[in-house]
């Protein structure tokens, strides 16, 4: 059905709500090569990366569309010799700074320099518990061990400090091991991640998808330990997707909390939106982020409940999980408009369990590293 | 709760964990606990359990229930048990720490 009148449709639209967060991927470069990074398959190369100057007017528009924090991110963000810039430019204008880092390129005095530029808080990304496994996974010799010295003065300097462990086939049985390291690093939270397949993970999946018995274990083991680590740690946790019977509601909802800006400049709605064909994102050469947040036609597609088929439309949770996750809906069902197959009521959910025992069982698959 | 994270107690001293920190946000017109990557809005109760009880500035919990005590002119029993119960939960949500 067409609108008759589709300008005036649009202006008399309300304007969404401020996004919370602007997510601001400075590079695709990084010394570690994890066989699941987040980053699109195709890399942006550190010559298309935007400029500092260009980042920093990108943050004034974070904070005049009205976000509250800034997630600098990559890539490894560290690469950049601005970053400390950015952190300052950012905190000056009353942005909350949080850094998402592999921590490998990091030293005691370029965090100090941070600090003093206001960085509030610092993610680090852990392969293993372990550092053999640690470093063959991330593909890079001795990380494990610099990481841990990095965490430790990230807490020492009084940064908050939160660990993302993901988790996958090779080291999910070692979850407790993971909880562990990370309460004795002194990290106020820990992210207990299982491998996203998306991008990288997608193609890797084979080589990463724990069976049904390591998902089970761990499962059990993480909500055994949550009373006991109510107080000491904060634990961010979900059921990894292809074995929930519901969805997660990706991203807070699909331009409901969050914007992503990559190292060229492109504004996403997720992190993962350019592996979705026939969606047109614009640059921040383009538009403002207010422009763009409020009607870019990448923003206004999926956002709200208005796009869903059934059984979203009528389902009582439309509203709480949003549908899923657009990426994992075309990843697995062939569509980003369909109802994201991980949900039991999709006519699709029952191929992500032939999927997913498909790949559990690949115990012989190896995953291509990350790279250009 | 269980028996292995106690409640807060009026003799702890709290801060704001590492990280957060009390904003007002002028666009929204609200009170909110920034912490890493995520926030928590204060209504006019919460804001008031935080402004009286966390901060080195503050001798301890009880102080800050005796303030609170004396400025809603309300029974302190009543006081305590909503306010301990309260910081508990910003405990266990990471946003204060002993």
């Amino acid at each position: 059905m067409s609108c008759a009148l589709p300008a005036f449709a649009a202006v008399s639209q309300t304007d969404p709500a401020p996004p919370f967060a602007v997510l601001m991927e400075l590079t695709h470069r990084c010394p570690l090569r994890c066989p699941y990074c987040s980053n699109p398959v195709a890399l942006d190369a550190a010559s298309a990366e935007l400029d500092t100057a260009t980042w920093k007017r990108v943050l004034d528009e974070a904070a005049d569309v009205g976000a509250l924090q800034v997630h600098f991110s990559g890539g490894e963000p560290c690469v950049r010799k601005d970053l400390e810039e950015l952190v300052a430019h950012a905190t000056e204008i009353g942005l909350y700074s949080n850094l998402i880092t592999s921590a490998v390129l990091l030293d005691r005095a370029r965090l100090e320099r941070l600090q003093r530029a206001g960085l509030q808080h610092v993610q680090i990304s852990l392969q293993d518990s372990e550092a053999a496994g640690a470093d063959r996974v991330g593909g890079y010799k001795g990380g494990h061990v610099k990481k841990l010295e990095v965490a430790r003065a990230v807490v020492a300097q009084g940064l908050a400090l939160t660990i993302n462990a993901v988790l996958h086939r090779h080291n999910i049985d070692r979850v407790n091991d993971v909880i562990d390291l990370a309460m004795d690093l002194g990290a106020g939270r820990i992210e207990i991640a299982n491998v996203q397949y998306y991008g990288w993970a997608l193609a890797n999946r084979a080589a990463l998808m724990p069976s049904r018995d390591q998902l089970l274990a761990m499962d059990a083991a993480v909500r055994a330990r949550l009373p006991e680590l109510a107080g000491r740690i904060v634990v961010d946790y979900v059921v990894p997707d292809y074995y929930a019977r519901r969805p997660k509601s990706c991203m807070g909802g699909w331009a409901r909390r969050f914007m992503n800006v990559t190292p060229r400049g492109r504004v996403l709605p997720c992190h993962a939106a350019e592996t979705i064909p026939g969606m047109e994102f614009e640059t921040v050469h383009d538009r403002s982020l207010s422009d763009i947040w409020r009607d870019g036609p990448a923003f206004t597609r999926y956002r709200g409940t208005a796009w869903m088929p059934e059984p979203c439309q009528s389902c009582d949770h439309k509203e709480e999980d949003w549908g899923g996750c657009r990426c994992q809906a075309l990843a697995l069902a062939g569509s980003a408009d369909a109802t994201d197959p991980v949900c039991e009521l999709s006519s699709a959910h029952a191929e992500v369990a032939v999927l997913r025992d498909r790949d559990a069982a690949a115990l012989e698959a190896e995953w291509r590293y990350r790279g250009v | 709760m269980n028996a292995l994270t106690p409640h807060i107690g009026e003799t702890d001293r709290l801060r704001l964990a590492p990280g957060v920190m009390l904003r007002n946000d002028r666009r929204r017109g609200e009170w909110m606990l920034m912490a890493p990557e995520r926030l928590l809005v204060l209504d006019e109760m919460a804001l008031a359990v935080v402004r009286a009880c966390v901060g080195a500035e503050v001798a301890d919990v009880a102080a800050g229930i005796d303030r609170l005590t004396a400025e809603y002119d309300a029974p302190r029993p009543e006081v305590a048990a909503d306010v301990l119960e309260m910081l508990t939960d910003l405990r266990n949500k990471g946003y204060v720490v002993t």
